[in-house]
């Protein structure tokens, strides 16, 4: 019997020691190749598509095992030295950023492009739980309200830019720390009406006009079905006409005639359930609430407040990109630009969100080491 | 150490517990969440499937409309009158010519393409999808067609677009019958609109304009098809889901004889005048000709305005259908005022009268002068009719007063529509006590009575009311409203067979006869009318000398100008529109008729219905009888050399 546990135990370090999480790896591998079938229907069935989006995807594995053999006790060290050098980054692209698409997002270092938000979505987590964790739990007041300050700081930079969708995920990453570090129930309830009572001075004085557009077509898309309701509309057809089970992989109308815009990127998941339906979109969102459970598992499972936070607003922050663009996508939400993880084709995030398991599994496979 | 170690691990067992709390009440939070996300697409996918799935279907599938081919239309011998002629034009695909300017420039060069129609391409092209064609000739000759197919590897993307143009081989000769087809102008589509027939000529560029053509525009048309296909967001057609063939219209068999039109445009040619001819028996038009005509061929893809111009500043005016405009009568009436006359029982074919050259109404000063200075001395019914004698009838209508006349008259279909299936006729005018206080709102004076006798005074009978009068008269009173509609029948796919095509006759309205006291009062105007042409010294004698048939007829010429009471007519005198115009009518055999004819001639230079239209009625009749000048097997053959066959047949014939 002994010899079993032994060996049983012998069997999980060999995982845990190339710091590999086995069912979340079975979960990301999962979405992954689900997303090169819809890509390649998407993307009007071109194969080199799908190999460009294979290279990124073993270019994210690769990030992920490097950034897994890291132990997340450093980060922390880093957090305060990390988090000002993103800020200063942030800055830096609002002053001599590259203009692409309409945004300044992009900081030319002369050998490659870069985008600052983007370590940033990692950023600001690890500084937040940093920050509270030096204290003792729940946080108290005074320390909520600092790190309130600190997530403002790099939300407000990234929502300048403008990129909505980046600091929408920056400002939750930050927040699902707070709400983890056990801000109370009043202090939440007092913010959400804060915030209910802000949003009409924000509609008055604070948002642009093509803001106010987005959110007038949200609410009505037949308003102006061939302009901004365009897309909205043909992907809520597309998503609507799945029916329960689909017109079958590659058989889309929406999607292999070109109706629907922006298929094979933010959204793939109009694709996806015009091909597979309201079936297929069902084992999506089950395979999404497996990987968050399993998230939180290793959150709740992680042995330091630091790596607890850390993981959780991860693995929240994960969720609340598969929220917002289904959301979206489906008409629930206005169009912000989120992609569907994993899913979509291309995009910086991918490597970011892979970047942010790899810390995932670091402190799933560390946990009897952190004491 | 120890204190702080024990505060560290309390502190750490209660943060875990926090810890573990807040991340299950997120997890709840997700696990709402995703419920939120799923019964959305439920509510998409499930409750609004059937909405959305129409959505989704009216944007990949259209509905391209396929125009029904026209219906053909023949003569009574089967002879085709229109027909539906596929015409050439060259089309390029932009996305499918690597070079379009060099492969355009080319194709110029080897067609002989204007710079105007390269300038036209190319201002389409702009406006154009790539993947749509783009004409760059409208129509190709033969000749061009040929050659570009045999260098048609060379262009790739270009291509020749076979349609259907209506054609009417024989041109002039039945414009004022046939009609003619031409572009759906906005009028046309509003028309089509109200009467809810818009979807049906989605793909229908060409509609029926005049005559036949747009009489029976219904028929002929036939019902529109679709095709049924799948389309990409750009409207580039993917494959084909279904399609419905588009039911063609209707072929149409004519009573017209295209013998007796040739014949017709012969008899007149260099007159202004029209003949109608019909056969009695059963209403239907064997010829109805206007001379001058024009070719309707102009119309079917848009007249010049140069032309257009030229027709309508033509002083014969061409345009005009002259079967179906008023003439005065003339003495063509007579017969029909000898007949109420009969009725009235204010003559006999007995009584007579005695003719001193004019007739004075009593206690007037004014003399109506007959034709014959120095008068016809005694004259009765049939030799009034004969020798066209005014003076009789001059008495005879202020005998029996306008009333009495205008009544009978009306009865005999003047001064109303025949009903005949074209929409240009016109109804001419019956004078009428009721006629004139209507028009001028004036009484109507006794005098005017009197020229009524001879068909003058403000009357006009069109040369088809005259023949329809005739005809009504050869059948002592039966009518047979005049038709040019023989039968219908559907063909295969546009293409006539000889099997199972189910001929449907023309359906003839009932009218009820006229009825006399006495039927024997029509045989003594229809004698009368037979001694005319057949009695030596009669009117028309000289025009049907020899004839193979036993015609009969009444010869008439309409004062155009009226003169002043000792004014003397000179026709080479008088300007050429102020000169009589010639009136005939006939019909033929005498015993059991077949055929009736009605001849008007404007504006004759010498002589009147007797030596101008009598002759003219005589050939349609030869032509009808069997002295043929034109055989049929030709026409048959080479409907398209007409123009040449007829020069050739009137020089040998003459």
């Amino acid at each position: 019997m002994p010899s079993i546990g032994h060996d049983q135990a012998k069997r999980q370090t060999l995982w845990q020691q190339i710091h590999i999480d086995l069912p979340l790896l079975f979960g990301l591998l999962v979405l992954m190749t689900l997303g090169l079938f819809i890509v390649y229907s998407a993307g009007g069935q071109d194969i080199d598509l799908v190999k460009r989006q294979v290279t990124r995807l073993g270019i994210s594995l690769v990030v992920m095992f490097a950034i897994a053999q890291i132990n997340p006790l450093i980060y922390r060290k880093w957090a305060v030295p990390l988090f000002i050098i993103g800020a200063l980054m942030l800055v830096g692209v609002l002053l001599f950023g590259h203009v692409g698409k309409g945004a300044q997002r992009w900081l030319d270092l002369g050998f490659m492009k870069f985008q600052p938000s983007e370590i940033m979505k990692l950023i600001v987590p690890i500084m937040i739980a940093w920050y509270i964790s030096q204290y003792d739990l729940p946080a108290k007041l005074r320390h909520i309200i600092l790190a309130f300050i600190l997530v403002l700081i790099p939300t407000l930079l990234i929502a300048r830019q403008p990129d909505l969708g980046t600091s929408l995920l920056i400002a939750s990453s930050g927040l699902f720390v707070i709400f983890l570090a056990g801000a109370s129930w009043k202090l939440i309830g007092t913010c959400v009406g804060l915030a209910s009572a802000f949003t009409p001075i924000m509609w008055m004085f604070l948002m642009k006009d093509y803001q106010k557009q987005r959110v007038l077509t949200f609410l009505n898309p037949e308003q102006d079905p061939l302009g901004s309701g365009y897309h909205i509309i043909q992907s809520k057809i597309a998503i609507g006409s799945g029916g329960i089970w689909g017109k079958g992989w590659l058989q889309g109308t929406q999607s292999q005639l070109e109706f629907l815009p922006e298929r094979h990127t933010d959204f793939i998941f109009a694709v996806f359930s015009e091909e597979f339906g309201l079936i297929g979109v069902l084992a999506l969102l089950l395979v999404y609430l497996a990987i968050v459970m399993r998230g939180l598992w290793i959150a709740i499972k992680a042995q330091h407040a630091f790596t607890k936070l850390l993981a959780g607003s991860i693995t929240l922050t994960f969720f609340v990109y598969v929220f917002v663009n289904i959301g979206m996508v489906s008409g629930l939400l206005p169009v912000v630009g989120v992609p569907l993880p994993l899913i979509s084709y291309g995009g910086t995030s991918m490597v970011t969100l892979m970047a942010g398991f790899g810390m995932l599994m670091a402190i799933s496979t560390r946990r009897r080491f952190i004491a | 150490m120890a204190r702080r170690k024990r505060v560290s691990i309390r502190n750490h067992s209660a943060e875990a517990n926090l810890f573990a709390r807040r991340a299950f009440i997120a997890l709840i939070g997700v696990f709402l969440m995703l419920l939120i996300l799923f019964s959305n697409v439920y509510d998409l996918e499930v409750n609004s499937y059937e909405k959305y799935k129409t959505r989704s279907n009216s944007n990949r599938i259209k509905l391209l409309p396929v125009a029904p081919n026209r219906g053909l239309i023949y003569d009574r011998n089967g002879v085709l009158l229109a027909e539906n002629k596929p015409i050439y034009s060259l089309e390029i695909i932009p996305e499918q010519t690597q070079e379009l300017e060099k492969t355009v420039d080319e194709l110029a060069l080897l067609l002989d393409i204007s710079p105007e129609q390269k300038a036209k391409f190319f201002k389409q092209l702009r406006s154009n999808r790539r993947f749509k064609p783009v004409e760059l000739h409208a129509r190709l000759s033969d000749q061009q067609v040929a050659l570009f197919s045999v260098n048609q590897h060379k262009y790739p993307g270009a291509t020749i677009e076979a349609r259907l143009k209506r054609y009417y081989p024989f041109a002039d000769l039945t414009t004022h019958s046939l009609g003619y087809v031409a572009r759906i102008n906005s009028r046309d589509a509003i028309k089509l609109e109200e009467a809810e027939k818009s979807e049906n000529y989605a793909a229908t560029r060409n509609i029926g304009k005049l005559g036949l053509e747009r009489y029976y525009e219904d028929i002929l048309h036939g019902t529109i098809g679709h095709q049924e296909v799948e389309v990409n967001n750009k409207g580039r057609i993917i494959r084909t889901l279904s399609s419905t063939a588009p039911i063609p219209g209707k072929d149409l068999t004519l009573t017209l004889d295209i013998e007796l039109q040739m014949i017709a445009k012969r008899a007149l040619s260099g007159k202004r005048g029209a003949i109608v001819a019909i056969d009695p028996r059963d209403g239907g038009v064997l010829a109805m000709y206007s001379n001058p005509s024009y070719d309707g061929n102009l119309f079917v893809h848009g007249i010049s305005s140069k032309n257009y111009k030229k027709l309508l500043g033509s002083k014969d005016l061409p345009l005009i259908n002259r079967t179906v405009q008023g003439y005065p009568p003339a003495s063509t009436i007579k017969p029909f005022i000898a007949l109420t006359g009969l009725e009235h029982e204010v003559v006999t074919p007995e009584s007579r009268i005695w003719d001193p050259g004019h007739y004075q109404i009593e206690g007037v000063e004014k003399k109506y002068r007959d034709w014959k200075r120095w008068g016809h001395g005694w004259v009765n019914l049939t030799t009034a009719i004969e020798q066209s004698c005014n003076v009789y009838f001059y008495d005879l209508a202020y005998k029996l007063g306008i009333t009495k006349i205008s009544d009978m008259m009306a009865k005999f279909g003047f001064g109303e529509y025949t009903g005949i299936d074209i929409h240009e006729e016109a109804d001419g005018i019956l004078p009428s006590v009721e006629w004139k206080r209507a028009r001028y709102n004036q009484n109507w004076y006794a005098g005017e009575t009197v020229s009524v006798g001879i068909g003058q005074s403000f009357w006009t009978v069109t040369p088809l009311q005259l023949a329809q009068a005739t005809s009504i008269l050869v059948n002592k009173g039966e009518i047979k409203p005049p038709h040019l509609l023989k039968s219908t029948s559907q063909s295969k796919a546009g293409f006539a067979t000889n099997q199972e095509v189910v001929q449907v006759p023309y359906q003839v309205g009932d009218l009820p006869p006229i009825t006399l006291k006495h039927d024997r009062n029509w045989l003594h105007v229809l004698d009368a009318m037979h001694n005319t042409v057949q009695k030596l010294g009669a009117t028309a004698h000289t025009a049907f000398k020899g004839t193979t048939y036993d015609a009969a007829g009444k010869t008439g010429s309409a004062q155009v100008a009226s003169l002043g009471a000792d004014e003397e007519y000179e026709a080479e005198k008088i300007q050429e529109n102020k000169r009589d115009n010639a009136m005939f009518i006939a019909f033929a055999p005498y015993e059991k008729p077949e055929i009736v004819v009605a001849v008007a001639i404007e504006n004759v230079a010498k002589g009147g219905g007797a030596t101008n239209a009598a002759p003219v009625a005589r050939q349609i009749m030869d032509q009808y009888f069997g002295n043929r000048f034109i055989k049929s097997e030709d026409i048959a053959l080479h409907p398209h050399h007409n123009k040449h066959h007829t020069q050739s047949t009137s020089q040998g014939g003459q």
